[in-house]
């Protein structure tokens, strides 16, 4: 093939820059870990609270990402609205869980009274999710990338505002569960409960999606779709009705998540679900989109990258306040991941194959 | 296939309907609504919201029966649109009597005695029964509707939409009308009332459009043809009457119509401009840029930061110094973002831009940076335009004072927009005719077979998307001027999905329906503060229906049009 000089040049220009960035991201990384390290700072104890936290975080954002991969696996389509699809799960629970802990119930049984609020949430959150799959995509199902993409986009802001016109713009106090307070001793570090039953409900639910996906009926045959959904239909699978349940199990795992966020940082208001969303789709491709066991392992590398890094990286570079970059550091790890490996730690099943 | 009963088939629309009537009043909709007039005091516009949705479920329900039992059972089709409509106002009427027991409010904030009220027409609990029967009566005019011959759907339906666009209008109207002298200002409080159209005006213009429209079904063919047929020197000049007329509104409209509507008019203008940017982005080349605000922003902070006299200031240059300045670095950043990025996958690519815009938000606002921009206290003091020569600058937090014309108020900062926004659009007029622009589309259409072709995708990209950028960076850097301060907190991906939507509203790649989505999006929220409330959430509900309906937009590209037809007619002929 020819190729003029010019285009010589931008390729040499383009793969200069990568590696530029990619140096460069080493090099914030190495030297401000270096000079964290050296001022020594933190005491191995406040270390371990990072990783800790980091794990509850991160579980809370695999159990998120799982509805993003599903989906793509499955349709190859971004569900943009999904971080907002989380973000009802915690109000519905809210709602539930407030009425509990004022008649004393929660009190009484604090293990119904985490659990209802749960399943309630998953309950909304599947029908809310499977409200929006009927109207803003299943009628675009086979249109060029893009249009699916701009009505969840669309599904995202709607779900947002009629959220805030129904409860307000206001924050809300998610009310406490007086057997969460306090902490833990393990091996001899206190370790907050919240965190600790937090990180297990999610692990717990993240087994039974396994569970599900890979030995039942149904998730055998989600499987069959997302491989190929022609094929599939000849099988005698009902594509719909396997897609439909696909959002509604993500769904579900987002309203789980919903409640478990909200047990961290006590507060919820309708425009939640945007930043957590985003980071869960980083976890989604952070661990190969549309691959399950992918999406937990990206979740919790990311929180835990979330959680160490304004301490590691950052304020060994003499960065003042560094947790406000927070954010920006899983934003910079998703373009990161988008840039150098769009097929994920686990690899991509699907990299090559174009919807 | 068995033949569903059109009774039961109706109560289901009617049922959803009403679900949606519901949904409308706990938003608070109906009630923000309420507080404004269509006819003063015949309908508010929150009635009107409520009753149209009645209107259209007897519509629908009359249109889903003719289908299930024939066109011509004309008595069927009325008593789905009434079964319908009478449905609807059930479920709201459950609803109060729900609400008189329990206290929804709990949940629903908007559940308020209020509401109540306007659904029961201030007549409590006793009143239940009023709004089913108007709603039933709503539903059988939809239906009825439906029985019309077509010559008369049409004039009917112009109306309507006519008088609600006057009356939501009606501030900007009677305000404009009020400034052109006394006599005027008798028309216009003939016509308007405070907050909608009187009933004279409700009968004048309704019937005014009637007879318009009658006339034009029966004499406009002809008119049309004498147009077809002037000679090309005619068109020309007919053509260039209509361009100057338009011209003389646009130019003149922020002089007559007072400060506030000036500054919605700058908003607007500011919005073509950058709409016209993406548009060579997401229009043109096809990739949807989320993070377009990150140049929008770099564009806003270079000018603060070049013309600023506040304490962030580095360079004090004047406002037309700094705004070549600003395109370029934001043009640079387009570079350095876009070689990266470009490779990525469509809509891979939307979320990385996306993460983008978010960083640049997150670092303009950090303290770590606070020292060059201000972290969350933001830029202040930027220098306006002068028009004329800038006094040399003398110490903080004093101005430099301008020997002639200052640009100081909205209005003036208008013309600024309107110039750049004139440029932006004969540039990209131009290069979507060009070799360039072709490529772009190629590129939009199919990568793959454009890559064949010749097309280098990088290149071609990377242009598409530098453009976009440097055209944010011209928005950002007249943002700044008019606003006089820039704070990161206002360069949320919000501003991002607001030109994403006008261009997807107007129609991709077209750039008269950037202007036309423009105004739809930007100016009309702006304009009926009742509705501002509900903006992002029309939005939403906009581009979900836009690419249910529509894709191509409300005034797309003569290609556009052309490729969907074109679809069309190949499904069609596989069929």
């Amino acid at each position: 093939m020819r190729t003029s000089f010019g285009e010589r040049m931008l390729d040499l220009i383009v793969s200069g820059f990568l590696w530029g960035i990619r140096i460069l991201i080493v090099s914030v990384i190495v030297i401000g870990t270096i000079g964290t390290l050296r001022t020594g700072q933190y005491t191995s104890e406040q270390w371990i609270d990072f990783v800790v936290f980091g794990v509850a975080q991160g579980s809370i954002y695999a159990l998120i990402a799982l509805g993003y991969t599903m989906v793509y696996g499955i349709l190859r389509m971004i569900n943009f609205a999904h971080g907002d699809i989380f973000m009802t799960g915690a109000f519905g629970a809210y709602f539930i869980a407030t009425w509990l802990t004022n008649t004393g119930f929660v009190d009484a049984n604090p293990v119904l009274g985490l659990l209802i609020p749960i399943l309630f949430a998953m309950g909304i959150a599947a029908a809310i999710a499977m409200l929006v799959e009927r109207i803003a995509y299943r009628p675009l199902r086979g249109a060029p990338r893009l249009v699916p993409l701009i009505s969840a986009i669309g599904a995202s802001f709607f779900l947002e505002y009629a959220f805030r016109g129904f409860f307000g713009p206001g924050k809300y106090a998610y009310p406490p569960i007086k057997a969460l307070e306090g902490s833990w001793e393990i091996f001899g570090i206190g370790i907050l409960k919240v965190q600790i039953v937090v990180t297990i409900a999610a692990f717990i639910m993240m087994a039974i999606l396994y569970f599900i996906v890979m030995f039942t009926k149904v998730g055998k045959a989600m499987r069959a779709v997302s491989e190929n959904k022609d094929t599939a239909a000849l099988m005698g699978i009902d594509v719909n009705r396997i897609i439909v349940s696909t959002f509604a199990l993500g769904a579900a795992m987002a309203g789980a998540a919903g409640v478990l966020f909200s047990l961290v940082y006590r507060q919820i208001d309708f425009f939640m679900g945007f930043t957590p969303g985003i980071k869960a789709f980083t976890a989604a491709v952070l661990g190969g989109i549309g691959n399950i066991p992918g999406a937990m392992v990206g979740g919790l590398v990311l929180g835990v990258f979330e959680s160490i890094g304004p301490s590691l990286f950052l304020e060994g570079l003499g960065i003042t306040r560094p947790y406000q970059l927070k954010d920006a550091i899983a934003y910079t790890m998703l373009v990161m991941i988008l840039l150098f490996r769009p097929s994920g730690i686990l690899g991509e099943r699907l990299t090559t194959k174009k919807a | 296939m068995k033949k569903e009963n059109f009774l039961w088939n109706s109560i289901k629309t009617g049922m959803l309907g009403g679900s949606i009537a519901l949904f409308i009043c706990l938003i608070g909709m109906t009630e923000v609504f309420s507080k404004r007039d269509v006819i003063e005091k015949v309908i508010t516009l929150g009635q009107f919201v409520l009753l149209a949705t009645s209107v259209m479920t007897g519509l629908i329900a009359s249109r889903q029966t003719s289908q299930l039992v024939g066109e011509n059972r004309s008595l069927h089709r009325l008593t789905a649109g009434l079964v319908a409509g009478l449905m609807t106002g059930v479920v709201l009427a459950l609803f109060v009597l729900a609400g008189d027991k329990v206290n929804i409010r709990a949940v629903f904030l908007n559940a308020t005695p209020g509401l109540y009220n306007i659904l029961t027409f201030e007549k409590g609990v006793s009143g239940v029964w009023v709004l089913p029967v108007i709603s039933a009566v709503s539903g059988l005019i939809g239906a009825a509707f439906l029985l019309l011959p077509q010559a008369a759907q049409k004039p009917l339906t112009q109306a309507t939409l006519f008088l609600f666009f006057m009356a939501l209008f009606s501030g900007l109207f009677r305000v404009v009308l009020i400034n052109q002298g006394t006599n005027w200002e008798k028309i216009a409080k003939y016509l308007y009332g405070q907050t909608g159209v009187t009933s004279e005006g409700a009968l004048i213009f309704f019937f005014a459009v009637v007879i318009i429209s009658v006339l034009w079904s029966w004499r406009g063919q002809s008119v049309k043809t004498s147009v077809a047929h002037l000679p090309k020197g005619g068109k020309l000049t007919l053509r260039l009457l209509a361009f100057a007329a338009i011209g003389y509104v646009a130019l003149g409209l922020p002089q007559v119509s007072g400060p506030f509507i000036a500054q919605v008019i700058v908003t607007v203008a500011l919005f073509i401009l950058m709409g016209l940017g993406l548009n060579i982005t997401l229009g043109f080349a096809g990739l949807l840029d989320l993070g377009f605000v990150a140049f929008y922003a770099i564009g806003a902070y270079t000018v603060g930061l070049l013309t600023s006299y506040g304490p962030f200031g580095l360079q004090h240059i004047s406002f037309w110094a700094a705004v070549p300045i600003a395109v370029l670095v934001a043009m640079a950043a387009g570079f350095v973002l876009g070689l990266p990025v470009l490779g990525v996958r469509g809509d891979y690519l939307a979320i990385a831009t996306l993460g983008f815009g978010e960083i640049v938000r997150l670092l303009a606002g950090s303290d770590f940076l606070a020292k060059y921009f201000g972290g969350p206290q933001g830029v202040i003091g930027i220098q306006k335009p002068c028009l004329g020569v800038l006094e040399p600058f003398v110490k903080i937090d004093v101005p430099r004072v301008c020997n002639g014309i200052e640009l100081g108020k909205p209005q003036d900062i208008y013309y600024v927009a309107v110039a750049a926004a004139l440029l932006i659009a004969f540039v990209a007029w131009r290069l979507r005719e060009s070799r360039l622009g072709r490529a772009w589309m190629a590129i939009r259409e199919d990568e793959d077979v454009a890559e064949a072709l010749g097309v280098n995708l990088i290149q071609t990209k990377l242009l598409a998307y530098m453009l976009g950028a440097a055209m944010a960076g011209l928005g950002g850097a007249i943002f700044a001027t008019l606003i006089g301060s820039i704070f990161a907190s206002s360069m949320q991906l919000i501003v991002s999905i607001n030109v994403v939507s006008l261009i997807i509203v107007g129609g991709m790649g077209s750039i008269p329906g950037v202007i036309v989505g423009a105004i739809a999006l930007i100016g009309l929220p702006e304009l009926l503060r009742e509705v501002s409330e509900f903006r992002y959430l029309l939005y939403g509900m906009t581009l979900i229906i836009m690419m249910l309906s529509k894709p191509e937009g409300l005034w797309p590209s003569q290609a556009a049009k052309r490729e969907l037809h074109h679809v069309e007619a190949s499904t069609e002929a596989e069929l």
